[in-house]
């Protein structure tokens, strides 16, 4: 019997390794995976390289695992928002290594990985300090960089609905990055609000299939 | 210098000016900032789509206090709703929409437009603190048009309209008609061309307060 639930935090977390390249849904608070993050701080990885959109706010979460030295490079969009205070002290101190990528490719790089896609060309970004030194080439009279796949060891994403083969469904803007994420790491946990019985999820609800999901942890959203 | 007397536009009437020239039926993402007011000033039988980057398309207005759903926040993170005929989709989806092209529409802020189209909105400097770009380069590349709306001048006095931006850029020849507080242009192989003007204000005024060369369009 395939069953993908996992039955706390250690078991979630089992075998996460230091330098490991993380991969964190969400799109600011909305749809990312708080309790995962918590265990990952718990579960003591470090020298981690984090993708995601934004760069933690506050002194928890993402913030709190960078504040305690465990991340080595983040790789995101947008990280100076609203509170992203620990971000802003690490950076000028020179303790944190920062790739801003355009947030469609970042989308588009870990679709590519998840996809089988080694690389890809975008006109996204040419001529701007973001793609400096990329290689370049014309298509249909449009110059383009060239831009690679970003492949994770371990996403951490959060949904909705999940059953015990690991599919999963979403609510509303929560989905954001999740889905594009459980595809692109080689080992993918998912962070719930509720596990039903094998068969009674709908398939055409279904935006995540289980293939791509390899743990399933029941932790409903307050 | 004698001038005529004459009124800036406000920040709503810059939008309510973009939204007139908005026709039904367009697909369109709206920045953060005047671009987010413009969605207040398309009549509601107007069939307008609006996009948000993170995932939703045929967004609506901010949610009533007693109907508001964390779940529904657009791009810059504010509680909205989705509209009858709404969808949701992951974000490489959305960025599809985006960077596919199937947008006829974006409208973003900006620090510097250049008369070949050239856009800066994301750093004033090339070692800025905390740089952050978000999906303005996509946005700026991939919409069918971009217009942008901005201050004509800055705080100091500084025309926002020049020959080459000063600031990093955030895509190359990629806009296509500039809202201001003091006139819309076009942007042509010859430059700004004035397509319309603040009540009271003279071309010459305006050239004076554009570093850029204006003609008439």
């Amino acid at each position: 019997m395939i069953n993908k639930t996992v039955r706390d935090m250690a078991e979630a977390m089992q075998g996460l390794a230091d330098g490991a390249t993380v991969l964190v849904g969400g799109f600011g608070s909305v749809g990312q995976p708080d309790a995962l993050i918590d265990g990952l701080i718990e579960q003591g990885a470090k020298d981690l390289t984090i993708v995601a959109n934004n760069a933690g706010a506050g002194r928890v979460g993402l913030a709190r695992l960078m504040e305690l030295g465990r991340v080595r490079k983040i790789i995101c969009s947008f990280p100076r928002s609203a509170g992203s205070v620990v971000f802003e002290e690490l950076y000028k101190a020179g303790k944190l290594e920062l790739e801003i990528v355009p947030q469609g490719t970042l989308a588009e790089r870990m679709r590519a990985a998840g996809a089988g896609v080694p690389a890809f060309y975008t006109p996204t970004g040419y001529g701007t300090l973001l793609t400096e030194g990329k290689p370049t080439a014309e298509f249909n009279g449009r110059p383009c960089v060239l831009e690679h796949a970003l492949p994770g060891d371990v996403a951490l994403v959060q949904a909705h609905k999940a059953d015990r083969w690991g599919n999963l469904t979403y609510r509303r803007s929560g989905r954001n990055f999740n889905p594009v994420m459980a595809m692109a790491a080689k080992l993918t946990i998912a962070q719930v609000d509720m596990i039903e019985p094998l068969g009674t999820l709908d398939p055409e609800e279904v935006v995540t299939p289980g293939i791509f999901v390899d743990r399933v942890l029941l932790h409903p959203v307050a | 210098m004698s001038e005529t007397s004459f009124t800036p536009l406000s920040r709503k009437q810059m939008a309510a000016r973009v939204a007139q020239d908005i026709p039904e039926g367009w697909y369109v993402n709206l920045g953060i900032g005047i671009p987010t007011l413009v969605a207040d000033f398309v009549p509601a039988e107007r069939e307008v789509v609006f996009h948000s980057e993170n995932g939703v398309l045929g967004m609506g207005p901010a949610p009533a206090p007693d109907d508001a759903d964390p779940w529904l926040i657009n791009a810059g993170k504010q509680q909205v709703t989705l509209l009858r005929g709404g969808a949701y989709v992951h974000h490489a989806d959305s960025f599809a929409m985006i960077r596919g092209g199937h947008l006829d529409l974006c409208v973003l802020g900006a620090f510097e437009v250049a008369e070949n189209g050239d856009v800066a909105n994301w750093a004033t400097s090339a070692n800025d603190t905390a740089p952050a770009v978000g999906g303005a380069m996509d946005l700026a590349a991939g919409a069918k048009r971009l217009w942008v709306v901005m201050e004509h001048t800055t705080k100091e006095g500084r025309s926002k309209l020049v020959h080459r931006c000063g600031y990093p850029l955030t895509a190359m020849r990629a806009v296509r008609r500039v809202y201001t507080n003091l006139a819309v242009l076009d942007v042509t192989e010859q430059g700004f061309a004035v397509v319309d003007m603040a009540p009271g204000l003279s071309f010459d005024d305006l050239q004076a307060r554009t570093d850029a060369p204006l003609r008439k369009a």
